[in-house]
């Protein structure tokens, strides 16, 4: 990546009496980029967050900007700006009030002001409804326009809680296209917080994965992707199933007899069903999506799993078939874990 | 349809007893005014409002509850802040004493605070006895906590992720509290301010022993034309004033009400920090100015003749020198105790049918209106002079078709009808807070409407329907405005004894009313303790 390490996190844990909900966790965000932090509900991501934005008092460790250390800079004066899950408008001011408030407390004039508020709500595709009250906006146009807000005074980093999660599929898959392009071409440093890993691959272009208050990955996205750290971090980031022990090795064998692993994932799409494939299987059930046909297989040496088949192909409970692996679809893990 | 049925029968239940029991004696009141003589005099009540005492006091009635209000709000802004949005170590205590002062028995507030400013009293220097500043002074005392409970349980609802935002877009402390919680707050304050200045309006005790015969709001003029001049026609018109004053008063603070939200999530008070020292410091004084009051009414009680004694208490066991009273003091003790039981009972049962009927408010249109007109009808007695009350159920009750002269309930009924809209106030915010999914679950389920009531709404509201009663049993140990009227004085209860005892000449007399009212004030403060463990929001919140 280019660019400095613009915010820097080391060793921070935040507790809440006994519990600790941050524990020892680094992070960098360099400036310009995108970075995710994913993980389950309740991992403490959300804490990191606040604990970043100066909302929550770090129990130790370090949030440092620029090399500038932010332990006794009051949240207000970070430079940062926090869009929660359900954008947190002002209820009692109107759209171009709410995304003019940042803008305000600067002491920006008034002229400037309505001309910056109709560029951000130009950006974030809501122009002209700068009049209306956020009680009557949808859920997805409220995030529009919380980050318009957030986006009005250029802070130096985003932080984004959950934003896509209070909607509803459809709204959110096209959203996060569009926050994806609105932080790129606002060349805002963003951190974002989801437990979504479509989120994730969509908005973002570098990824933490998080667990039970501790970071165990952080890399590029794509790197995180195909080297997920353990078995739980593969099935977190959407991997159908994990092998251990002999089928692992049942299968090394056919796709990599020279490696030395001994743990991988594997997605739905690895196995396929495919008459010149060097393995044998018993097709248990089938099931038709509009894109190709989901079997669950009892594949030679693997067990039960999980495969997808061409729709050409006749598929029925019962039916004798040879299978394919493709390697693009597998994850050698390091190590063995449980 | 067969809903619709059910319902307005249940609301008829109510409707009929507050009918009965509240509409028929402050009309009867009302009426003594408008037909003095069998004949409609409606000439007679404009020339007493025409008359120049009758403006002083309204202008006076007015000037005080204004400046008591603007006093209490002010004072209780930051304080709600401290104590329901910090935590630390005694926070619950101060929560618990802010709601003390408001059941605490008007006598006994009078009383302390007419002691601490006595020119020998520990305030004496400040020449303040008998003075309006002394009954403003009393009127805060007793208002403060309204205020800090409605907006300090407002201030605990409002979602903190909100002014957190504000505070990463760059808002200072103060600047988010100017612009994002202070809009918030407008309905709660706005709210508690309304019921203040009400309380404020409509006090009875305080202003008559603090304001003495020098100065009167309409309440105690009320009191004075009925009870010592006789002139009924006058006391009418006053009352009339003052139901108009109400009125308006009601439906202006309706439209800016909104029930708070009673969360179910526990929520994280931050500790205090630094730059909150002001605030705390300012809680502190309040909290001072709380406690002195009573401290020194406990000093005053235990203070015979320049010793330390526990004679004052002894003597409550007797009828006081000169025989200030016709029973002993205990036995008012217990008078009272037996009356509030059933008074709380009685409020209880009555109060819980109207909080379930206006805590299922219809979305919109003729059936919301009816439902707020319903809860408007029960907030009445809230403002409604306990002197019109009181002396209407005289006037009213003593012949057919209602007679309950002789009946011992009296009293219970009309504590009741003064407990009764706080309760409606306290259990109603936790019945909203019900979701009605999960009473739609239940039904849909196959639960009856009973079972859905035992399954869903009983679990939720039970600790609000304790907390209730303790407050109306509260309330009703320290009513005196309506009782005064009632009690006879072969069974005084407490309040009431104290006035005698107040009224009759004699320092032992004057150590006994101190002693009696420092058991009342432990008995109500116990009570509001038990009923604060509970910790309901909505207990003397508005």
């Amino acid at each position: 990546m280019a660019g400095s390490r613009a915010l820097a996190v080391r060793g921070l844990s935040v507790s809440f009496g006994d519990v600790r909900a941050v524990s020892s966790v680094d992070l960098d965000v360099a400036e310009g980029s995108v970075t995710a932090v994913l993980g389950p509900s309740g991992c403490g991501k959300s804490t990191l967050l606040r604990a970043i934005a100066g909302l929550e008092r770090p129990s130790a460790g370090t949030i440092s900007y620029d090399g500038r250390d932010l332990a006794r800079t009051p949240t207000h004066r970070r430079g940062f700006a926090l869009m929660f899950q359900d954008g947190q408008l002002f209820p009692h001011s109107d759209v171009a009030a709410n995304v003019a408030y940042p803008l305000r407390l600067r002491r920006r004039n008034a002229a400037d002001v309505k001309v910056r508020v109709a560029e951000l709500l130009e950006l974030v595709g809501l122009a002209g409804f700068g009049k209306r009250m956020p009680q009557t906006l949808s859920g997805g146009e409220r995030q529009r326009v919380a980050l318009a807000r957030s986006l009005a005074v250029e802070p130096r980093l985003l932080l984004l809680d959950e934003p896509l999660s209070a909607l509803d599929r459809g709204l959110r898959e096209r959203l996060a296209g569009d926050l994806h392009d609105i932080l790129r071409q606002a060349g805002t440093t963003t951190l974002l917080v989801t437990h979504d890993h479509d989120e994730a691959f969509t908005i973002a272009d570098r990824m933490v994965v998080m667990r039970a208050g501790e970071a165990v990955q952080a890399g590029d996205l794509g790197e995180v992707w195909q080297h997920p750290a353990d078995a739980w971090a593969a099935r977190f980031l959407g991997y159908a199933d994990v092998l251990d022990g002999p089928p692992a090795l049942a299968l090394r064998a056919v796709v990599d007899p020279d490696a030395t692993w001994t743990q991988i994932a594997l997605r739905r799409s690895a196995l396929v069903v495919d008459p010149g494939g060097p393995l044998a299987a018993t097709i248990i059930s089938a099931r038709v999506t509009p894109e190709q046909v989901r079997v669950e297989l009892d594949v030679e040496g693997l067990g039960i799993r999980s495969g997808v088949a061409d729709p050409a192909y006749s598929t029925r409970a019962g039916d004798l078939v040879r299978v394919a692996v493709r390697a693009d679809r597998l994850a050698a893990l390091p190590g063995a874990q449980k | 349809m067969r809903r619709n049925l059910g319902v307005a029968t249940l609301a008829a239940i109510p409707l009929a007893v507050i009918g009965v029991f509240f509409l028929y004696p402050v009309g009867g009141m009302v009426a003594r005014g408008f037909w003095p003589d069998g004949s409609l005099d409606v000439h007679g009540v404009l020339e007493v409002l025409g008359r120049s005492r009758v403006h002083r006091v309204l202008w006076f009635t007015v000037w005080t509850a204004g400046t008591a209000t603007l006093l209490a709000v002010g004072a209780g802004l930051p304080v709600a802040f401290v104590l329901h949005r910090l935590r630390f170590g005694g926070s619950a205590a101060v929560r618990t004493l802010m709601v003390l002062p408001f059941v605490l028995p008007t006598v006994v507030v009078g009383v302390a605070f007419g002691q601490l400013l006595r020119p020998t009293g520990p305030l004496g220097g400040l020449g303040l006895e008998g003075t309006p500043a002394a009954i403003i002074a009393g009127l805060v005392f007793f208002n403060i906590g309204v205020v800090v409970r409605t907006v300090g349980a407002f201030w605990e609802g409002i979602d903190r992720r909100t002014e957190e935002a504000a505070a990463t877009l760059g808002a200072s402390p103060f600047r988010v509290f100017r612009t994002v919680t202070l809009p918030a707050l407008v309905p709660a304050v706005v709210s508690s301010a309304s019921v203040v200045f009400l309380f404020c309006a409509t006090s009875f005790g305080v202003v008559l022993t603090l304001g003495g015969l020098r100065y009167s709001n309409i309440e105690t003029e009320i009191y004075l034309l009925t009870t010592q001049e006789l002139d009924l026609q006058a006391a009418a018109a006053l009352s009339i004033l003052q139901l108009v004053m109400i009125t308006v008063l009601l439906v202006l603070s309706h439209r800016t009400r909104r029930t708070p939200a009673i969360a179910q999530a526990v929520r994280r008070a931050r500790r205090p920090g630094f730059r909150d020292t002001g605030l705390l410091l300012w809680t502190a004084v309040v909290t001072a100015f709380l406690l002195v009051p009573l401290v020194t009414l406990a000093l005053a009680s235990l203070r015979d003749g320049g010793r330390w004694s526990l004679s004052n208490y002894r003597a409550l066991q007797t009828t006081g020198t000169d025989n200030a009273l016709l029973v002993t003091a205990t036995s008012g003790l217990l008078r009272s105790l037996e009356i509030a039981i059933q008074a709380a009972s009685f409020a209880l049962v009555l109060g819980s049918v109207v909080a379930w009927l206006v805590s299922r408010r219809p979305a919109a249109g003729w059936r919301r209106r009816l439902s707020a007109g319903f809860d408007g009808v029960f907030m009445l007695p809230l403002g409604v002079s306990a002197v019109t009350l009181g002396f209407g159920f005289l006037i009213t009750l003593d012949h057919p078709p209602v007679d309950l002269r002789t009946s011992s309930l009296l009293i219970p009924i009309a504590q009741a009808m003064v407990a009764l809209p706080l309760v409606v106030r306290t259990v109603a915010p936790v019945l909203s807070a019900v979701d009605p999914r999960l009473r739609e679950a239940a039904a849909s389920l196959g639960a009856g409407p009973v079972r859905v009531l035992l399954a869903v709404d009983l679990p939720h509201a039970w600790r609000g329907l304790l907390a209730a009663t303790g407050f109306a049993f509260a309330v009703s140990l320290g009513e005196f405005g309506a009782t005064s009227f009632l009690a006879r004085d072969d069974s005084p209860t407490l309040p009431v004894v104290i006035f005698q005892l107040l009224s009759h000449p004699g320092p032992a007399n004057f150590g006994m009313a101190m002693a009696a009212s420092v058991v009342l004030a432990a008995a109500t403060g116990t009570v509001m303790l038990l009923v604060d463990r509970l910790r309901v929001g909505s207990v003397g919140a508005f």
